[in-house]
């Protein structure tokens, strides 16, 4: 290697699949000269499971727990665009008390991914300690969904017609004390990160994607919106109980990647400002829709349903065949979309720069093997 | 000063085996200290199992380390790879000999004991880079590359700004710099140098921010990512040995060494060198890490000329007065 490394200008360096910041398994190929970046390759496929082909062999309730399971951080956003796929092929309506549930839990469940990726990507540049406080806000959130859907992490809450299990007063004392507390916390992120002079240099001017960029590889989510484009599903499609909330959608200026981690932290802000309207506006009645078929057999068709997870778009495409099983599913993902872009901005950094745009990609790697 | 008319036998062999125990002692002791200082900023109790609040933890560590299989990578220059773990331990010992502890407790007081010092902590490069290279791993060799770039940087402005205090003390023995301190702590009219001073030797120790040899997140372990088991640890144990003397170096220079009331001199010097070290870890779980050219330009664009400007205006003023 060495030798070979002294005779070429450049060199071949595996940044993965087992590396303290590819998040996963995701393994990059780079092409390096000196501490410089000529070329990067990533190469995914080291967690792949074949979830959409275990679609094919499932009926479409089993085939419910899987998709906590593709986006394991936020698996309700997932949840969610496949119960909504399935219920409009079988025309199920949800009670807008259920669309309510499924708005507050999810939105919290964005914000749990947002708080562990605040905290991973601080560790990421180096700093070791902001993990551990967002971890800590982060358990907050989860105890919450624990308490109503009985897991932390892989959850498989929402059913076709509604949700299985209703709010209480806990749940509602305990969401406002959550949003009470984060907002609290914001104030010191802000101080401690958003202000550290090291963060700002370490961030400011790195990973530039432009609008055209963004349109030409697909971007969706914070990728997107850092770069100035106010496209949120939430918003542009709305779905769900959304419109009937106050909220902002927040964008950066530059498109680098101090501007996607603002976008973030300002998307938990809005994500909160949510959860508080639903939680003071959710009316009473059914939580589960009244006629749910026993057994699940759509007439042939096919339909797309798009939700606006942490990460971007995600899309789930059901063909049915008329049978109880679904002929195929495709899901779109959008860390796929967002990881493509990363050997055109990756060009011409440092090893340093490459962890940092990596990071702010955010990529969640069995989502893009699935 | 009273210099020792001759070295008795008796005297180096306590004085090699208390800095023998004082090194691991230390070093033992800091680690858990950097593990409960961590622990307590980041809102967990940190090792709590072993003796009173984790206190033996490290060497329950330490023992499993001893255990530990030492492998030598197929491709790694065998003799350099075994060489460095203890390459990079010598010098730190030796570092040792002219430390004042307190107005007796000195194994050797030369009248270049800032010059032995800073001779001996820059061959620790030298060990980072014999581990980084033999290693044969492309991430050793970026992690040693970046530390003999990052130490030559830091040196510079390390030995400029004590230079400013040499130059008011007249004397280049530790000894003499701790008596000139007699009516007034160096850091009350040196502010800018022991800022300058403990920047530096963050960066010399390879610390956060300053750690980008060893950079987790984007080199695994930078240069020891080879090595395991007890080799491991001796690289470990010098990096805490290390930050000892550099924090030692600022109590004699700029908190007057170890002048105090009350308390015996060992005692007031153990204090104030183990507040620098906390200092120096507070920085670690505080801060992220700079990039590799900011690191550069940072001393070439700012600690040098900050340090040269200090040292003319110390000189200037000297001279007036």
């Amino acid at each position: 290697m060495l030798e070979r490394g002294l005779e070429e200008k450049t060199y071949v360096l595996n940044l993965g699949p087992q590396h303290p910041s590819t998040h996963g398994v995701l393994r990059v190929e780079l092409e390096m000269e000196g501490e410089f970046i000529t070329k990067a390759d990533p190469d995914i496929g080291y967690g792949h499971r074949g979830h959409e082909h275990m679609a094919e062999n499932r009926t479409y309730p089993q085939f419910l727990p899987n998709m906590g399971r593709v986006d394991y951080l936020h698996a309700l956003a997932y949840n969610q665009g496949y119960c909504m796929a399935v219920e409009k092929l079988i025309g199920l309506t949800v009670p807008e008390r259920g669309e309510y549930i499924r708005v507050i839990t999810a939105e919290l469940n964005r914000i749990t991914s947002h708080l562990l990726w605040v905290g991973a990507y601080l560790l990421d540049l180096g700093a070791f300690t902001p993990i551990l406080y967002s971890f800590d806000d982060r358990e907050n959130a989860l105890d919450l969904l624990d308490y109503l859907t009985g897991s932390r992490l892989t959850y498989c809450f929402y059913r076709f017609g509604g949700v299985p299990v209703d709010i209480d007063d806990d749940f509602t004392e305990g969401c406002r004390k959550f949003i009470q507390r984060l907002r609290h916390r914001f104030a010191d992120y802000d101080d401690l990160v958003t202000k550290n002079v090291i963060f700002i240099h370490r961030t400011r001017d790195v990973g530039f994607i432009t609008q055209e960029q963004c349109i030409k590889y697909g971007l969706t989510g914070p990728m997107l919106r850092g770069s100035g484009i106010p496209f949120d599903i939430r918003k542009s499609e709305p779905y769900s109980v959304y419109p009937q909330f106050d909220f902002e959608i927040p964008i950066g200026e530059q498109g680098d990647v101090l501007d996607r981690y603002l976008v973030r932290v300002r998307e938990m802000e809005q994500s909160l400002r949510i959860i508080e309207q639903a939680l003071d506006q959710i009316p009473q009645g059914p939580i589960m829709a009244e006629k749910v078929p026993k057994r699940i057999k759509p007439a042939a068709g096919e339909v797309y349903t798009a939700v606006e997870s942490a990460r971007g778009e995600f899309g789930c495409f059901v063909v049915s065949a008329g049978d109880p099983k679904p002929y195929r599913i495709k899901l779109r993902v959008p860390s796929f979309g967002n990881l493509s872009i990363l050997p055109e901005i990756a060009v011409d950094t440092l090893v340093a720069d490459l962890v940092a745009i990596l990071g702010s990609i955010d990529v969640v790697v069995p989502e893009i093997d699935r | 000063m009273a210099q020792p008319a001759e070295v008795s036998l008796f005297g180096m062999i306590v004085g090699l085996f208390g800095v023998i125990g004082l090194v691991t002692v230390n070093a033992l002791f800091l680690i858990w200290m950097e593990r409960k200082v961590s622990a307590h900023m980041q809102l967990r109790p940190g090792p709590m199992e072993v003796g009173w609040h984790g206190s033996i933890q490290t060497i329950a560590d330490a023992l499993k380390l001893i255990g530990k299989e030492l492998i030598t990578p197929k491709d790694a220059d065998r003799w350099v790879y075994l060489l460095a773990p203890i390459v990079v331990f010598l010098p730190v010992l030796l570092s040792f000999l002219v430390i004042p502890f307190s107005q007796d407790m000195v194994i050797r007081d030369m009248n270049v004991g800032v010059l032995l010092i800073l001779a001996f902590a820059a061959l620790t490069v030298l060990s980072i880079l014999m581990a980084g290279w033999a290693s044969n791993n492309k991430y050793s060799v970026f992690g040693a590359i970046r530390s003999v770039a990052q130490n030559v940087a830091y040196e510079i402005p390390l030995l400029i700004t004590l230079m400013s205090i040499i130059i008011m003390v007249g004397s280049l023995s530790l000894v003499d710099v701790v008596n000139a301190q007699s009516r007034y702590w160096f850091i009350l009219i040196q502010p800018l140098a022991f800022i300058l001073y403990i920047t530096c030797a963050t960066a010399e120790t390879n610390r956060a921010p300053f750690d980008l040899p060893e950079a987790e997140s984007e080199l695994v372990a930078g240069f020891h990512t080879e090595y395991t088991g007890m080799r491991f640890a001796l690289f470990f144990l010098a990096e805490y040995t290390n930050m000892f003397i550099v924090a030692a170096i600022a109590t004699v220079f700029f908190l007057g060494g170890w002048r105090g009331p009350f308390l015996p001199g060992f005692a007031w010097f153990f204090i104030k060198v183990y507040a620098i070290i906390f200092l120096i870890m507070w920085f670690r779980w505080t801060f992220p890490r700079v990039r590799f050219d900011q690191l550069i330009n940072f001393a070439w664009k700012i600690l040098i000329p900050l340090a040269f400007a200090n040292l003319i205006i110390t000189a200037f003023i000297m001279k007036l007065l």
